[in-house]
């Protein structure tokens, strides 16, 4: 399957999009605390959503009406969500859970500032659309999950289905060229390293005390 | 032209342009944690790389370790220990200072940076964590990122960041006396939703402002992020000026002469201009608690749980049916009759000197409900240790609170202890599903609010103490 992704320079996907309309889903309901176990990245997608989509954290029983368990929705790739989605902790791990669990786009009003930059780091395309487009696309698929499924085009900038309809999205150059080239940001950013040196340079003389940062008093 | 607060202090640190909205930004400080800051030095290691300035760079053990007395590395949370010792080691060969479980230093890492001086009026600091825009009371600017973007910051220096817009949120008039800065920061969220912040770099103003504590004015800044904010922001006056003076890290002798003349430039200039400014009515503030699953799901406290039909959007009155499903509330129940079987008083929302010396003087000479638990976390190893030499532990204790350690604790639940099926009422930030425990139901209310609930066993304000 083709998908927008870190470095895949594929710019087309069409997956089944499962809707998820409430409004201010936290990284917290993403992906609960007690579910990050290990200092990885990796296999998180089994948490993702934990606290809804199991009926007892142990056991793993699902929850039959949690829309990722429904037929159909199981391998959903693309997430329409409510407004400010993905809000409060910074915990990147929401990012790395929706990812392994298959997810390439999600689709929301409003994005959390910290998740929204978070998605393009990983290779997730946020999209912010509003409410009504959300619904539009919701009510087409929802019809049937499988066969309605939904086209989203990073070159053209649109979602929409069956090639008829199109729904435009913004999104900056710059996330777009990181979705599809998968830039190492470190390293592009090292490219200017002469400009970060000379800027502390003048800094330093500015502001001292800055790159001072030795303890002044012995701790007791 | 006239420049804003922010404006100064985004100056102060660009250090170049990508394409007129994404700019490389100067980093002067990062603190990590041991919950996703380890993360981020293995990323980090794996990769090859090291911090490009390890002294610039700090972490606290504060999110995962025990608060229990008598700590070790040993901890309740699951796999607790590997987070641990794995911060501890990579810290140790990425050159950076680390707080660890037992050093004087530790505490919940937006509570020490300020309190030991590390982040400064001015300085540019990020944390993998979304209450870095805590430190943003001290005038610096202070934003939380995710661990890919940490690596970048401790490997560069810089990060890449699309310039937030500016908003000013002006304090009108003098609260009334019961009304704490909890109140003041949960009534504008409960105003104005907790997206209203988005995309925003959020300057706190007005007289109710300036007459702030500074362990007060880090309780506004710290919910800066519940109202969708990149940062929140006060400007830095003679109190700031004062608290930061004398820090462990804070600059001294001529540095420091020249630290206060710069300091005392970071101020707005007279009729810059905001994106967009929300004004508050400070007299019409009350003691607030929340009814929901949000912090903008709050009324006062001696209002009532809202009906889900009086919110005119269809989401926003979803999400209501959905949070009072959930919190097990019923339209129209009067917030005083919600018995509650926890109390907790911590984490870096309220739990400094002034937040601890207000809960107990609420609770001295009383004893909590027989059948609540109450808690009661300082967010630093000094500030527990302060609280102890003026004897607030004593009260606490004979309250019937326990007295614990520094951290996180029950703030969040990761696994470890747990607040899971109980009703809490809590001075932290956030009342999400489950954040306290699988199940738990939380109230955010200030801590004297916590402390009142706590007494009598049912959500109550505290009458105003002298
Ligand atoms: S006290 Fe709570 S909100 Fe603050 S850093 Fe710790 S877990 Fe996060």
């Amino acid at each position: 399957m083709s998908a927008p992704g870190q470095g895949s320079g594929e710019v087309f996907h069409r997956g089944i999009a499962a809707p998820l309309p409430l409004p201010n889903i936290d990284t917290d309901t993403i992906i609960p605390s007690r579910e990050i176990r290990r200092v990885s990245k990796e296999g998180l997608g089994e948490a993702l959503f934990a606290g809804w989509r199991y009926r007892s954290a142990q056991t793993r029983e699902p929850a039959t009406d949690f829309v990722l368990n429904l037929p159909g929705y199981r391998s959903a790739t693309i997430l329409l969500g409510g407004d400010n989605f993905g809000c409060g902790s910074s915990r990147e791990h929401a990012v790395w859970a929706l990812k392994d669990f298959g997810f390439k786009v999600i689709a929301a009003p409003s994005f959390g500032g910290i998740f929204f930059n978070n998605c393009a780091l990983n290779g997730i395309l946020a999209i912010e659309l509003e409410a009504d487009s959300i619904e539009r696309l919701a009510d087409w698929t929802g019809l049937s999950p499988v066969d309605n499924q939904l086209e989203i085009d990073l070159q053209a900038q649109f979602i929409g289905w069956r090639g008829t309809e199109r729904i435009p999205f913004a999104i900056e150059p710059a996330r777009r060229s990181l979705l599809l080239e998968g830039l190492d940001g470190i390293a592009a950013t090292l490219r200017r390293q002469a400009k970060i040196d000379a800027f502390e340079e003048a800094d330093r003389q500015r502001r001292p005390w800055v790159y001072r940062c030795d303890s002044q008093t012995p701790s007791s | 032209m006239a420049a804003t607060l922010f404006d100064k202090l985004w100056r102060l640190h660009e250090v170049a342009d990508f394409d007129g909205k994404e700019k490389l930004v100067h980093i002067d400080r990062v603190f990590l944690h041991e919950r996703t800051g380890s993360i981020a030095l293995r990323g980090l290691e794996q990769a090859g790389r090291a911090p490009r300035s390890p002294e610039r760079a700090f972490c606290s053990m504060d999110h995962i370790v025990d608060t229990r007395p008598g700590r070790s590395d040993e901890t309740l949370v699951p796999h607790g220990r590997e987070f641990i010792e794995a911060t501890r080691q990579s810290a140790r060969s990425a050159g950076i200072t680390l707080f660890d479980v037992n050093d004087p230093r530790q505490g919940i890492v937006h509570v020490v940076a300020a309190e030991l001086g590390i982040v400064l009026p001015g300085m540019s600091v990020v944390c993998p964590d979304s209450h870095t825009c805590t430190l943003g009371a001290l005038g610096a600017l202070a934003w939380g990122i995710g661990s890919t973007e940490a690596e970048h910051a401790l490997a560069t220096n810089t990060l890449r960041v699309r310039r937030p817009r500016s908003m000013r949120v002006l304090f009108r008039g003098e609260p009334a006396a019961a009304v704490t800065a909890k109140d003041m920061i949960l009534h504008l969220i409960a105003r104005f939703g907790s997206r209203a912040g988005r995309g925003h770099a959020v300057e706190f103003a007005g007289p109710a402002i300036d007459a702030l504590t500074m362990d007060q004015r880090f309780t506004i800044c710290n919910m800066a992020v519940e109202m969708g904010a990149f940062t929140g922001l006060i400007a830095p006056d003679e109190r700031t000026i004062a608290y930061v003076a004398g820090r462990q890290y804070a600059p001294a002798g001529e540095l420091a002469e020249m630290a206060l003349a710069h300091w005392r430039q970071l101020h707005g200039d007279e009729g810059a201009a905001f994106d967009r400014q929300l004004t508050v009515d400070s007299e019409e503030i009350a003691p607030m608690v929340t009814w929901g699953v949000n912090p903008e799901q709050a009324v006062a406290i001696d209002g009532e749980v809202p009906a889900p039909e009086s919110f005119r959007d269809s989401q926003r009155s979803r999400a209501a049916r959905d949070a009072l499903a959930y919190m097990g509330l019923a339209a129209g129940e009067a917030m005083r009759s919600i018995r509650v079987d926890a109390a907790f008083i911590g984490s870096c929302t309220n739990n400094r000197l002034d937040d601890l010396r207000a809960a107990a003087r609420h609770l001295r000479g009383k004893t909590v409900a027989p059948w609540v638990r109450a808690l009661c976390v300082p967010g630093s190893t000094a500030i527990k240790r302060a609280a102890e030499a003026e004897g607030l532990d004593e009260i606490f204790r004979e309250a019937g609170f326990e007295w614990r350690e520094a951290g996180c604790s029950l703030c969040f639940h990761a696994g470890g202890e747990s607040f899971g099926g109980q009703r809490v009422i809590s001075s932290t930030n956030r009342n999400f599903r489950g954040r306290q425990g699988p199940g738990a139901r939380t109230h955010l209310g200030s801590p004297l609010t916590v402390a009142a609930s706590a007494c009598r066993g049912y959500l109550s304000a505290a009458a105003p103490v002298q």
